[in-house]
């Protein structure tokens, strides 16, 4: 579904992932682990078009999404749910919601959806006309992964959804990745929270240093010697 | 009732000229008029996109010449000025958008700052066309009363305010809010973020053109350091909006009320000379640091210490 073939990123000068490559199949969770500054939320930048490769390509279902707009990705059916939520803290919930839903099927759909969504997280749907920056930080997280489901994505990105959230929140957000894919969705995660993104990833890729050092199914790498002492600390 | 104030101000303005006021007053309520269709014109970008511009000096110092120099090159009247400045600043906004509004935040007011300057500096300069510091002057103005002055500002502003308040109920209005919101997050759900803020650009900056247009009309004389100044005009539009309260409707209207009567106010204050600027500037620190979102912003805020007051009279009584 979506190929990540031997791409290099650049912030300037100073180069932050070196020949990655990996794949993301059709209904499948895939998660990107990995220690602060390693290159996992600039690879979901690239992917999303606000950086782009100096070299290497990206497609999906085909098409060469690191030459699309970054506005017109959405219509090739990738939404990014971007790290720390990124709402419009001046509009309500709904209308936050309403915005994840501007083109095409999504807008035709607005009304259906939006109940799958209040179905998802009736927190939302309590507060539906609060604004959207009066929410707690789990209630914004719901609202920033209920946008983006807003957009009917055949590939959702999460970048870092459990950052800044309670033990109990965190558990409650895979719980929702874990229907999002049971609802169709193919998933690409980014997570620094290795233990539970590994539990629920079908395969995962350990980012060190801008390269990828280990891939596997999520359960093969949470018995991985390397992974273990490096990221989960036994 | 709240529904109505627009409808009320405007019944009153419409019939403020039967009232014989002197032409001084006159002349002011035609200042605060300009003035709020400026700020409105910005308005629209700088508070409701949040995209801050310092060089509205340009839109405004372009519709003047626009009106200007049809008199004067081709000897048509300067009136014709108001619908062909549509026209340029539409233009001139593509322009200045398609370049500058990839650039964000404070990179974006600082290339508007170079635009005002710029246009100011080739006014001075192209003497031939422009006349340069010489300025232009219409030899005859249409009205030597100043009612029908009075009268056309008025409708340019309520038509700036009818149409401001369309747009922002439009899915334009949605837009723009989320760009300022978040621009990142709006690119990411599918809106052209450039090509939406160039959409803003052009209603604002033909806003302030039509502004300008008028002015030129109306005073009957512009140079370069009239229209096209920095502090004088870019600047003063920015406090303008602060002032009132930038991203609402009546925002623009009061800043445009204070600024004019305040400005008046502090200069005629007898023997202190130059020094009303500062007084002027003082004032202007304290509404920043004590109503940062403007008068119409933080209207509860000011309204709150004395219904306070009142609630504790209430309560001596009893």
């Amino acid at each position: 579904m979506l190929e990540i073939k031997n791409i290099d990123v650049f912030y300037g000068d100073v180069q932050v992932i070196w020949d990655i490559s990996f794949e993301v199949k059709q209904s499948e969770i895939v998660a990107l682990i990995g220690a602060n500054g390693a290159g996992k939320s600039t690879t979901l930048k690239t992917i999303s078009g606000i950086l782009r490769p100096k070299k290497g390509e990206i497609l999906f279902n085909g098409i060469a999404i690191h030459k699309v707009e970054p506005y017109k990705l959405i219509e090739t059916g990738i939404v990014h749910v971007p790290e720390g939520r990124r709402l419009f803290v001046e509009m309500t919930v709904e209308e936050n919601l309403d915005m994840g839903s501007l083109k095409g099927e999504a807008k035709t759909d607005r009304g259906k959806t939006r109940a799958l969504v209040y179905e998802i997280f009736p927190r939302l749907l309590e507060r539906k006309k609060q604004l959207a920056g009066t929410l707690s930080g789990g209630e914004q997280q719901m609202l920033a992964i209920g946008r983006g489901l807003m957009g009917k994505p055949k590939l959702q990105m999460f970048d870092e959804p459990s950052l800044g959230l309670s033990p109990i929140l965190v558990k409650d957000i895979f719980n929702v990745i874990k229907r999002i894919k049971e609802e169709g969705t193919t998933v690409l995660i980014v997570e620094q929270n290795v233990k539970q993104t590994l539990a629920i990833a079908d395969r995962a890729y350990v980012l060190e240093n801008g390269r990828i050092v280990i891939q596997g199914t999520g359960e093969s790498l949470l018995n991985n010697e390397h992974v273990k002492t490096a990221y989960l600390g036994v | 009732m709240k529904k109505f104030l627009p409808l009320i101000v405007f019944a009153l303005l419409c019939i403020v000229p039967f009232f014989g006021l002197s032409t001084y007053v006159m002349h002011i309520l035609i200042l605060v008029l300009i003035w709020s269709v400026i700020g409105m014109g910005w308005n629209i970008l700088g508070g409701y996109t949040g995209q801050v511009s310092f060089g509205h000096a340009a839109f405004f110092g372009m519709g003047a010449y626009a009106a200007g120099l049809l008199y004067q090159h081709l000897g048509i009247s300067a009136w014709w000025g108001l619908p062909v400045c549509v026209l340029i600043l539409t233009a001139l906004s593509l322009i200045v958008g398609y370049i500058c509004l990839r650039l964000r935040g404070a990179y974006f007011a600082l290339a508007t700052l170079a635009l005002g300057e710029i246009c100011r500096v080739a006014a001075e300069n192209l003497v031939d066309f422009t006349k340069g510091n010489m300025g232009i002057m219409l030899r005859e103005r249409t009205w030597v009363d100043k009612t029908w002055y009075f009268y056309i500002i008025l409708l340019i502003a309520a038509g700036t305010y009818i149409l401001i308040k369309m747009v922002m109920e439009s899915k334009l209005g949605y837009y723009f809010v989320a760009i300022r919101e978040d621009q990142d997050a709006a690119e990411s759900l599918g809106i052209n973020t450039t090509f939406y803020k160039t959409i803003s650009l052009c209603i604002s900056g033909v806003l302030t053109g039509i502004a300008g247009a008028y002015y030129m009309n109306y005073m009957g004389y512009i140079d370069p350091s009239t229209v096209f100044p920095l502090s004088e005009v870019s600047i003063a539009t920015v406090v303008v909006v602060m002032v009132g309260g930038a991203a609402t409707y009546w925002g623009p209207i009061v800043g445009a009320v204070i600024m004019v009567f305040l400005a008046e106010e502090i200069r005629s204050i007898p023997f202190i000379g130059a020094a009303h600027q500062t007084i002027f500037g003082i004032i202007l620190i304290l509404i920043i640091m004590f109503l940062p979102n403007g008068i119409v912003g933080d209207f509860r805020k000011l309204i709150k210490p004395l219904s306070r007051a009142k609630r504790e009279c209430h309560h001596e009584f009893n």
